[in-house]
């Protein structure tokens, strides 16, 4: 049986990590410029940011061995030449950053609710999880006891929402106005879709009406006007006027990317549903909008993206949230010139959440298997 | 926008004018008071969470004329442009927000200026380097200036009364304009000489840099409150002037207790020992000893905040007492 020729192995240049290389970085000479041009700039800039952030940086003290209580004290302050990131801010305003002013005494209540925040994000991010039905129940009364942990009463002191402020007001902001949006995106899409006219027309209006104006003149109009509406007496927070306003900005960009995904879905879907005799809703909620939602993962993860960074438009109504803490930092005048740290801080902070985001849209899409094309399978 | 604010004020008016907010701050129990979001030396967090500086003492200092104590007071963070709205709804007793006291805030938008606690100025930063000593001497140059502000309606206006000329690079940001300068896009960076100082001190060289001596605008800078209720507006008025008069006749925070025994009459009226002064304004007779003894006098709250042993290095100038070349002056307490 000698006929069979031996199995002979690829050429060495199109496999491993040669091959990887030949195809990916240096395909032609325009992309191996390319390639070499990029390495050239992260050799110049990879040590430098290294050398900035970690090797010459002061973490709490300084290169004389004090500890930092302010930026005279910084080791490039100190001496120009000796000295990168002067990170002792964070560490000496760290409580801020995170809790804002929130109580010490009563700051337990926060660490809670972000550990509880952890767990009830579980069984909606792990459809595997063990005892998801039971974890499910939690999540849905998580929002209650998170209320009451963070803003007082049932037994606990109040603590007004003047005093919360950093990543808390960026997560309270962020959260709400995500998970609401999502409910009422889906009932907005659903009725611009309506056949019935009045639905149809009110849906279409309140979205042209909220994406036709900024974010910032809707936080003005919570802010301001919304109190005016209000009967005498009742005093609505600060902080509720202005998630009403980010949930209600929100819904509207949620429920045009799931007009897009029921868009998406072909007639057929719907005529053979209604021809097994579902009704309206059962129709939309089982067949139509789980193909829809899933379809349109990508643009949802986009606009939640696009919220939790647009809460950083807050400041403008004067609630501090992470990047007015920042500022805030700045303007304490022991601290004053620090802002390479501080925004680089604030930045990174914005990177770990929305990387995170997206990195589970992408894991989502793979589970979903949404890169099929569903009408034609 | 703005005759739109005025009506905010006038309906924010009608809802709250009928209570006092004397009445109202003591009922609730602490003040809530209007602070910017954070400006170097006016007001800022320090690392306890602590509101500090010049306008964050002037809160205090109200609260403790109420309340006799200095931590009864919520500071509730404004932006320029939600500052008025904020006061105009009642949402804040006061404002106590580096705010320039002009006439069209002080009618129109139906406030009351109380006084000023810092008189400010537009000014000019130049690199050291430069070699210019006065503002006019800056023909031709790159000036760094905010848009849409009177800052640029000043420029406009000295340059030409000078006759001499310049090039304009807009900026939106006090930021933008600190690393502008600092990148030497421009000469020179031209906004309130308060602005200037916190610039100048976040240099990471602050001796390169040099506040030339002009000044070519007026900004008083004060607390306000809401237009129509004197009983609160005399109550912020005379906490502010209470300060003064403490730096006029020498009573410090550490003094104050021996100045009770006194032999001038008017720090005796001041300390409530004498008179009714603090009845009159239905606050508790001792007041004013309160505030000196828990904020200190004026001097005391601008050395800590904003003067020259400071970061930002701003010397008394205009904000110095009447007698000692500045303009600082309250009416007697008598």
């Amino acid at each position: 049986m000698n006929e069979i020729n031996e199995v002979r192995k690829p050429p060495v240049a199109t496999t491993g990590i040669i091959g990887w290389l030949r195809i990916n970085l240096f395909f032609n000479w325009t992309n191996s410029l390319i390639t070499l041009f990029v390495i050239y700039c992260l050799y110049q800039f990879i040590p430098w940011i290294l050398d900035w952030t970690i090797f010459s940086a002061d973490f709490k003290y300084n290169y004389l061995g004090e500890q930092i209580t302010n930026q005279e004290m910084c080791s490039r302050n100190l001496d120009p030449e000796n000295g990168g990131a002067c990170w002792a801010v964070i560490y000496v305003r760290f409580y801020q950053f995170i809790y804002g002013f929130y109580p010490k005494v009563e700051v337990w209540r926060v660490n809670l609710a972000y550990v509880m925040l952890a767990f009830a994000l579980l069984p909606l991010l792990y459809a595997k999880l063990p005892y998801r039905k039971y974890f499910l129940y939690f999540t849905y009364i998580f929002p209650v006891i998170a209320y009451f942990l963070l803003n007082g009463g049932l037994g606990f002191t109040e603590v007004s929402t003047n005093k919360w402020g950093g990543l808390l007001v960026t997560l309270v902001l962020g959260c709400t106005g995500i998970a609401l949006a999502f409910p009422i995106g889906i009932m907005l899409a659903l009725g611009r879709r309506s056949k019935l006219p009045v639905i149809s027309m009110m849906c279409t209006l309140f979205i042209e009406f909220i994406r036709g104006v900024p974010l910032i003149t809707l936080l003005f109009f919570g802010m301001v006007m919304l109190p005016l509406f209000l009967p005498e007496g009742i005093d609505m927070d600060g902080l509720v006027r202005v998630l009403v306003a980010v949930t209600l900005f929100q819904s509207a960009y949620m429920a045009e990317v799931i007009r897009g995904g029921l868009q998406a879905i072909p007639p057929g879907q719907y005529e053979a549903a209604k021809s097994l005799g579902m009704s309206y809703w059962r129709m939309n909620l089982l067949i139509i909008l789980p193909q829809a939602i899933r379809i349109s993962i990508p643009p949802i993860v986009n606009t939640s993206i696009g919220l939790f960074k647009d809460t950083t438009l807050v400041i403008i109504v004067g609630i501090l949230d992470l990047l007015g803490i920042g500022r805030g930092t700045l303007a304490d005048t022991n601290w004053l010139g620090l802002s390479y740290e501080i925004y680089f801080f604030v930045s990174l902070v914005f990177f770990i959440f929305t990387f995170g985001m997206s990195r589970y849209s992408l894991y989502l899409e793979k589970k979903l298997k949404t890169g099929i094309n569903m009408g034609a399978e | 926008m703005k005759k739109l604010l005025s009506i905010f004020a006038v309906v924010a008016f009608a809802f709250s004018a009928n209570a006092g907010t004397l009445d109202d701050v003591k009922n609730r129990g602490f003040l809530k008071c209007g602070v910017t979001t954070g400006l170097a030396g006016f007001a800022a967090p320090d690392d306890s969470g602590e509101w500090a500086g010049l306008d964050a003492d002037m809160c205090r200092a109200v609260a403790v004329a109420v309340f006799g104590d200095r931590s009864k007071v919520e500071f509730i963070t404004t932006t320029g442009k939600s500052r008025f709205p904020t006061l105009a709804s009642g949402e804040v007793d006061m404002l106590a927000r580096n705010t320039t006291w002009t006439i069209s805030r002080d009618v129109n938008l139906g406030f009351e200026f109380v006084g000023v606690n810092f008189y400010d100025g537009q000014g000019f930063m130049v690199p050291s380097a430069l070699g210019v000593s006065s503002a006019t001497e800056l023909d031709g140059a790159t000036v760094c200036i905010q848009t849409g502000t009177t800052t640029e309606l000043n420029l406009a206006d000295f340059f030409r009364l000078n006759g001499i000329s310049y090039e304009a690079l807009p900026i939106e940001t006090n930021d933008e304009g600190k690393e502008n300068l600092f990148a030497g896009r421009c000469d020179v960076y031209t906004t309130d000489a308060s602005g200037l100082s916190s610039t100048r001190a976040a240099a990471s060289n602050p001796d390169k840099w040099v506040v030339l001596p002009e000044i070519i605008s007026k900004e008083p800078l004060g607390p306000l409150v809401r237009h129509g209720d004197h009983q609160w507006g005399d109550v912020v008025r005379w906490s502010l002037n209470a300060m003064i008069i403490a730096e006029e006749l020498g009573i410090t925070s550490e003094n104050v207790d021996a100045q009770t025994s006194s032999n001038v009459p008017e720090v005796l009226r001041l300390l409530g020992v004498e008179g009714n002064y603090g009845e009159m304004l239905e606050l508790s007779n001792d007041w004013a000893y309160q505030i000196i003894k828990q904020i200190g006098n004026y001097s005391e709250s601008y050395e800590a905040n904003v003067g020259p042993d400071t970061p930002l290095e701003i010397a008394r100038g205009l904000n110095a007492l009447w007698t000692q070349g500045g303009i600082l002056y309250a009416p007697p307490f008598r």
